[in-house]
């Protein structure tokens, strides 16, 4: 019995800890075969890079753990930075808003976007598949429209310095980033919300048998995940200076690897944020590794690729 | 009976999952044209046994000789074609598809390379006659009632010349009359020299149907006897290692006020008028037929399903239940008969699934407390003896019994007062039936105002004060005299024209 106990919790360290262990060996086979990899400026490049997806891979971790998808956040995220860029504008020197209003419209275009996924997933009973396969081609039209198909440029000096800037030693992006990471862990770990989030995944049916108004909060997740993909959106639009209607394709798809490497399942009510980060964080750092070592953008998106098929089936593995 | 010849033998068969040693050491033996039945304690073992067989599972150590020859490489599929088939008790078809289609999946006769569909409705429609099922076999599976479904998974085993037919409790969805046809098609195939091992927790059919019983506990087979030779209390014993004295419990129940009225509650087209009240202190039982409508009329009172028409009071005031969110806070609570559908979250642990229902009582802020969560579950992993390494393992892991003791443990936590139990001891063994019997028991010595629904009348006249008989949607009888509950009596309303 004890011998079997003892497999088991083998079984369970690999289980818990074979991303990190993964994302453990990626880093040390990049610093050992490359000069530049390890080096203050590129970990902290790492970081600034994998902050957008951290953010849009946060809001894609609550939408899968109910059983859905986002399909939209890279659309999304576009349309919330065009919009921003459009109120941050500066006019003879002066920005045209106070700096708030540019902020929370980028935020709430995002919101409101979530909203509309939110209401047709959970209300009309539409396959979040569909919805957001759906979303994220009108998001994108939309933000071409507005913008007219061009960068909006002209952006106020302080957004612009905004992103650079490291003033407590990491970039604001990085800042902004960890800071969100560590109230959506609370919310997911620590409150009823978060529990309901998993229960619905888990089953739906059961959730509701047990009191839990699984449409309201199904509603609320999708609406809580456009707000920060908005969040997103304005940062990306800070560091790139411009509102640019393009900006994002892929991203959605980076948003969910990160979220499956890290091991939450696609139907639902199993996984974590801790995960998700990791798998940010794998994907983060072989780009950048394979960057160093010149291999050409073609062949890391095939990397990419069966990383993330190779992840999950690991897990599929563990799991037997 | 052809001779005692033995079709397949299982030798010293030994398998562990992590934490369980699920079987040691078990010598089994199947002889041509018996029915064998496996009996045990659900987690004794039986089904690891015949998911071996059947190659879902690989031993880790021991022997299987099958029909005069090592039978080591296995899995699913290859094992059907040798000639071993399993009945799932949840039965497994593609729903949208015909009985034909489903009897020639994977193994599809082709003319010219397409579907030779007239072909394979002609030899499915012969199987079915040849088992003696009046089918047409163009319709599609799920327009079939369960028994029927089940008769045509028996009419593939068959169609694939099987000579081990493994049928895991074929009775727990199907009616009295249905269970007689099915025992007829069970002897046709033993006069075949079919081999049919029979798991099931019902008692009286065990020793109607089978030649000989193999009662299995904690992994270990502990006998095997001539079915004529043995008697119940002999195998009770044996599958739980101990006499078990009471199965029900002593009823001595005071009855209170009234708890919940219900007056002409209706759902189109499957339960039509529906009245009754439940006292404090009160079990009333809820008999029938499966598909008279008692499941329905539960779950509209609990708000899983709407109402058409009809009122629900609460200790005389009338109330509104939309949404099961409704029923908790007015003190009702549900066992659902579907445990892993309706009752339970499978991926999530005991603890969470124990809280679940009741985070908003018991947590004020939205932040959950783990210390005072992690007390609620041990207080009720400890008070229903629920059996599992710690409150952070899977319910999935659970076995049935435990499992539908975790869905108790909820609406104990929820401290409902009304407690809806709709079939609350299905597919769990005796052992922990009894034990849910006096736990039902108590409750209503609690006070608790208890209504159980139950296919198994037995449960019904063991446990209620006043039974309500449902036939087709409708009450067809009510017993309130506590002496007139019985069988006989029950019977005669719920199959009353």
């Amino acid at each position: 019995m004890e011998e079997l106990t003892k497999k088991n919790m083998a079984g369970d360290i690999f289980r818990k800890f074979g991303i990190v262990i993964a994302l453990a060996i990626l880093f040390i086979v990049f610093s050992a075969i490359t000069n530049a990899f390890f080096t203050p400026a590129n970990l902290l490049t790492i970081l600034v890079q994998t902050s957008i997806n951290i953010l849009l891979a946060i809001a894609t971790t609550f939408i899968v753990l109910t059983g859905g998808i986002d399909l939209s956040s890279g659309s999304v995220l576009a349309i919330a930075g065009v919009v921003f860029a459009m109120f941050a504008k500066e006019v003879d020197g002066v920005p045209e808003y106070p700096v708030v209003v540019p902020v929370v419209m980028g935020i709430l275009v995002g919101l409101l976007f979530g909203l509309f996924n939110g209401v047709i997933v959970a209300k009309a009973k539409v396959a979040p598949f569909i919805v957001t396969l759906g979303t994220m081609t009108i998001a994108r039209g939309a933000a071409l429209l507005l913008a007219d198909g061009r960068p909006v440029s002209g952006m106020a000096q302080g957004f612009k310095d905004f992103a650079g800037k490291s003033p407590l030693g990491l970039p604001n992006i990085v800042i902004v980033m960890i800071i969100m990471a560590v109230i959506f862990t609370f919310i997911l770990t620590k409150t009823k919300f978060g529990r309901y989030v998993y229960a619905i995944g888990g089953n739906e049916e059961a959730a509701r048998a047990s009191g839990i108004a699984t449409s309201n909060i199904k509603l609320v997740v999708y609406t809580m995940a456009g707000a920060i993909i908005g969040l997103a959106g304005v940062l990306q639009a800070c560091r790139i200076n411009v509102g640019q209607p393009n900006v994002g394709q892929g991203y959605e798809m980076n948003a969910i690897s990160a979220v499956v490497i890290g091991g939450t399942s696609l139907s639902g009510g199993v996984g974590s944020m801790w995960g998700t980060l990791i798998g940010a964080f794998i994907i983060g750092i072989l780009n950048n590794g394979l960057d160093m070592l010149g291999v050409s953008s073609y062949w890391q998106q095939v990397v990419s690729g069966a990383i993330i098929i190779g992840a999950v089936m690991m897990d599929r593995t563990n799991k037997k | 009976m052809s001779g005692n010849e033995v079709i397949l033998q299982m030798k010293d068969i030994s398998k562990s999952f992590p934490g369980v040693q699920a079987l040691s050491g078990v010598s089994y033996e199947l002889q041509k044209g018996e029915v064998h039945a496996l009996m045990g304690e659900n987690g004794a073992g039986k089904s690891t046994l015949m998911k071996i067989l059947t190659g879902a599972y690989k031993e880790d150590t021991g022997e299987i000789i099958f029909d005069g020859a090592p039978f080591m490489k296995r899995d699913e599929r290859t094992t059907l074609s040798a000639g071993i088939a399993m009945i799932h008790q949840e039965l497994s078809f593609v729903p949208y598809l015909t009985i034909a289609e489903n009897l020639f999946l994977g193994r599809e006769i082709m003319k010219s390379g397409v579907l030779d569909k007239r072909r394979m409705n002609e030899l499915a429609g012969e199987w079915l006659k040849n088992l003696g099922v009046d089918l047409d076999p163009k319709r599609k599976m799920n327009s079939l009632m369960v028994s029927e479904q089940q008769m045509v998974e028996i009419t593939k085993a068959v169609s694939y010349n099987a000579k081990i037919i493994i049928m895991d409790e074929p009775t727990s969805a199907i009616t009295d009359r249905e269970v007689e046809k099915l025992f007829g098609t069970i002897r046709d195939l033993k006069a075949k020299g079919v081999a049919i091992v029979y798991i099931s927790h019902k008692m009286d059919e065990i020793l109607q149907i089978s030649d000989r019983v193999t009662v299995f506990r904690d992994g270990e087979l502990i006998s095997t006897n001539d079915a004529k030779d043995i008697t119940m209390d002999q195998i009770v014993i044996d599958m739980v290692g101990r006499e078990l004295t009471e199965v029900y419990p002593e009823k001595e129940h005071n009855l209170g006020e009234e708890m919940l009225r219900v007056e002409g509650l209706k759902r189109e087209g499957v339960f039509n008028d529906i009245s009754f009240t439940v006292h404090r202190g009160e079990v009333v039982g809820f008999a029938g037929l499966m598909g008279s409508g008692r499941t329905e009329t539960m779950r509209c009172i609990y708000g899983l399903d709407k109402l058409d028409a009809g009122k629900i009071f609460i200790q005389g005031k009338e109330v509104a239940i939309k949404h099961p969110r409704d029923a908790i806070k007015y003190g009702i609570g549900l066992v659902n008969e579907d445990r892993k559908g309706v009752g339970l979250l499978l991926p999530l642990s005991v603890k969470h699934n124990l809280t679940l229902s009741n985070l908003d009582k018991y947590f004020k802020s939205p932040i959950i407390q783990r210390a005072k969560e992690n007390e609620l579950a041990e207080r009720m992993i400890k008070e229903l003896r629920i059996k599992t390494p710690s409150r952070n393992q899977l319910v999935n892991n659970l076995s049935g019994g435990n499992q539908q003791k975790v869905v108790l443990g909820k609406i104990l936590l929820d401290e409902s007062d009304i407690l809806i139990m709709d079939e609350p001891t299905r597919g769990i063994d005796i052992g922990a039936k009894s034990e849910i019997y006096h736990m039902i028991n108590d409750l209503a010595k609690s006070g608790k105002a208890v209504i159980v629904v139950s296919s198994e009348m037995p449960e019904i006249v063991g446990l209620a004060d006043k039974v309500i008989v449902m036939h087709e949607g409708a009450i067809k009888g009510e017993i309130t005299d506590p002496n007139e509950i019985q069988q006989e009596k029950i019977m005669e309303f719920a199959i009353a024209q």
